[in-house]
């Protein structure tokens, strides 16, 4: 298929509707919590506790993915729990990104000393057992939502700094860089109009690899109770009650596991189907 | 006839280590087109290299002169250094597949070279980079500036980047083995289309290759390297029938000939290597190094 301009035109894969259409999904119901979540969240009510899903009998009619042991409605919990597990993606995520992709950036293009000093940090860096390192932070932050994302940017900038550093360096050496300075181009202005376009399709699919961690990130934090407050909904924390008592209420375990499952594979699919669309050569 | 080019006594060292080029002295005159011959690793690229400021980051210039348009180019600060460069000189890369940035369509990648030195509006470099790319035998070249570089061949691809190296008339082009990355077929169009340009400008031309056949299409006079070393600069006619210096001989000799391809293919002696490196050595050692 082409378009008017000649060009040619590749219809959205499936994989690319499949992911998209998750995240859409699950962003549009976290904004609407409130709107469509048939409980509050934090309501107990121990007489309606350990109620199972829908299909299964000794039910109460709206609790449809039951309740946990203190009776708070699982799908409400979960609802609100993708608001948190979205901001900290989208806002640990990018942070991490910007600043992991600007440090690679500048390291792989200027090499030299800029290289040899950021190199050296992500060297050490990467010697720090990540989970522990983040649970060291928490303790000194303080739990919170600013904390956690701080963390994740923390740990995780060293992803962006090792790939965009070999990439910028790949691309540094091409002669179209040579040529955009034989142009009179500054070496900055070659970093930002030669480099970076050519980089970009890379730091896209890591972006959204990143959106995925760092929910993960917040659910292991959650996990061991290092999240948000308790009383926040959180799929970490979630998980974390479900296990007490799977063998009486799986699905308090399993429905929070199947979202966090689902959501941190549509970021990863995302990331991939993007990297080809934002790749000329691929497109 | 004055030197539009001229490097005098360039030393080019690798950072801490050894020579790359030694005194190398050459002139290219306005209009002319010289070669610049010798075999792989010779640092015949490393001259263009030079001149234009796109050395690698090991190596450093450590001495010499080079007058670009009678200015000394080593005692100007970086950015003015490159500035000028950017208005007088410009290159023709060895590999096509990899002088165009391949995230961008090749409209802007030519007329970003006319908003960037000669700061013409975005409508008059569009007009010209569409004339350039008619002028080097592109068809359809309001189409070609639209595609990406990876949707053109790499004869395609070169002619662009000939189109884009005259684009800002440079008085000056370094073309780095232009047709090396190329087939045999499409290497004496390219050939051909350089020295039209070349001449329909009245540029001056810098021309590295290792292939003195292309040489004698090209050129109107050359300079023959050995190890960072010029043993021998001459104009094209007194090369070609009476070279002076054994190696040159010997080189001319190395060339296979359609009237005799097997007799013809000899290497060049040992003995001549032999003198050329001692040449070399005893330089070393007359400058100290």
């Amino acid at each position: 298929m082409r378009d008017a301009r000649g060009e040619i035109k590749r219809p959205i894969g499936l994989r690319l509707w499949l992911s998209g259409g998750w995240l859409s999904l699950l962003a549009l119901t976290a904004i609407c919590a409130p709107l469509i979540a048939p409980h509050d969240p934090l309501a107990q009510d121990l007489f309606l506790g350990r109620l199972p899903p829908f299909w299964e009998g000794g039910t109460e009619p709206g609790y449809w993915l039951g309740t946990d042991s203190l009776g708070r409605d699982v799908l409400s919990r979960i609802l609100f729990g993708a608001r948190l597990a979205l901001i900290v993606a989208l806002v640990a995520g990018t942070l991490t990104c910007l600043i992991g992709a600007t440090l690679g950036l500048v390291a792989g293009y200027y090499r030299g000393w800029p290289d040899r000093i950021i190199s050296r940090f992500v060297d050490i860096w990467m010697a720090f057992p990540p989970v522990l390192f983040a649970i060291l932070l928490i303790a000194v932050l303080g739990p919170g939502l600013f904390s956690i994302i701080i963390a994740i940017v923390v740990i995780d900038w060293t992803r962006f700094a090792r790939v965009i550093r070999a990439e910028a360096m790949g691309q540094g050496a091409m002669d179209y860089v040579a040529s955009a300075q034989v142009a009179g181009r500054t070496r900055f202005g070659t970093m930002l109009t030669e480099i970076l376009p050519n980089v970009l399709p890379t730091i896209i699919a890591l972006l959204t690899l990143e959106m995925g961690i760092a929910v993960i990130v917040e659910a292991i934090l959650s996990f061991v109770n290092l999240s948000i407050s308790t009383d926040s909904p959180t799929w970490g924390g979630m998980i974390a009650e479900g296990r007490t008592s799977v063998h009486q209420a799986w699905w308090v375990l399993v429905f929070p596991l199947i979202t966090l499952f689902l959501t941190v594979l549509s970021f990863s699919q995302l990331g991939e189907g993007l990297k080809d669309r934002f790749d000329p050569v691929l497109r | 006839m004055s030197a539009y080019l001229s490097i005098r006594n360039l030393d080019v060292r690798l950072k801490g280590g050894g020579p790359i080029l030694r005194r190398v002295s050459l002139n290219v005159s306005a209009g002319q087109v010289h070669g610049l011959v010798g075999e792989s690793g010779a640092g015949k690229s490393m001259i263009g290299k030079a001149v234009l400021g796109t050395l690698p980051r090991a190596l450093a210039i450590t001495g010499g002169e080079i007058w670009l348009d009678g200015v000394n180019l080593e005692t100007l600060p970086a950015a003015e250094r490159r500035k000028r460069i950017g208005v007088t000189a410009a290159l023709i890369p060895q590999d096509p597949l990899t002088a165009l940035n391949p995230s961008k369509r090749i409209g802007p990648q030519i007329t970003r070279r006319l908003v960037d030195i000669l700061g013409w509006s975005k409508a008059d470099a569009l007009a010209r980079a569409l004339e350039l790319l008619a002028e080097v035998h592109i068809p359809d070249p309001a189409r070609v500036m639209r595609t990406y570089p990876h949707e053109l061949s790499g004869g395609m691809r070169q002619r662009i980047l000939i189109a884009s190296a005259f684009a800002a008339e440079p008085k000056l082009i370094i073309a780095d083995e232009p047709t090396t990355a190329l087939d045999v077929t499409v290497q004496k169009q390219i050939l051909r289309l350089i020295k039209d340009m070349q001449q329909r400008h009245g540029t001056a031309l810098l021309f590295v290759t290792h292939d003195l056949g292309v040489v004698s299409k090209v050129c109107d006079s050359l300079a023959v390297l050995y190890a960072g070393k010029v043993v021998e600069e001459a104009r094209m006619r007194r090369f070609f029938t009476r070279p002076i210096h054994p190696y040159s001989a010997a080189l001319l000799a190395a060339t296979p000939t359609y009237t005799n391809p097997d007799g013809s293919l000899m290497p060049v002696p040992q003995s001549v290597i032999d003198r050329v490196e001692t040449e070399v050595a005893q330089h070393d050692v007359r400058a100290g190094g």
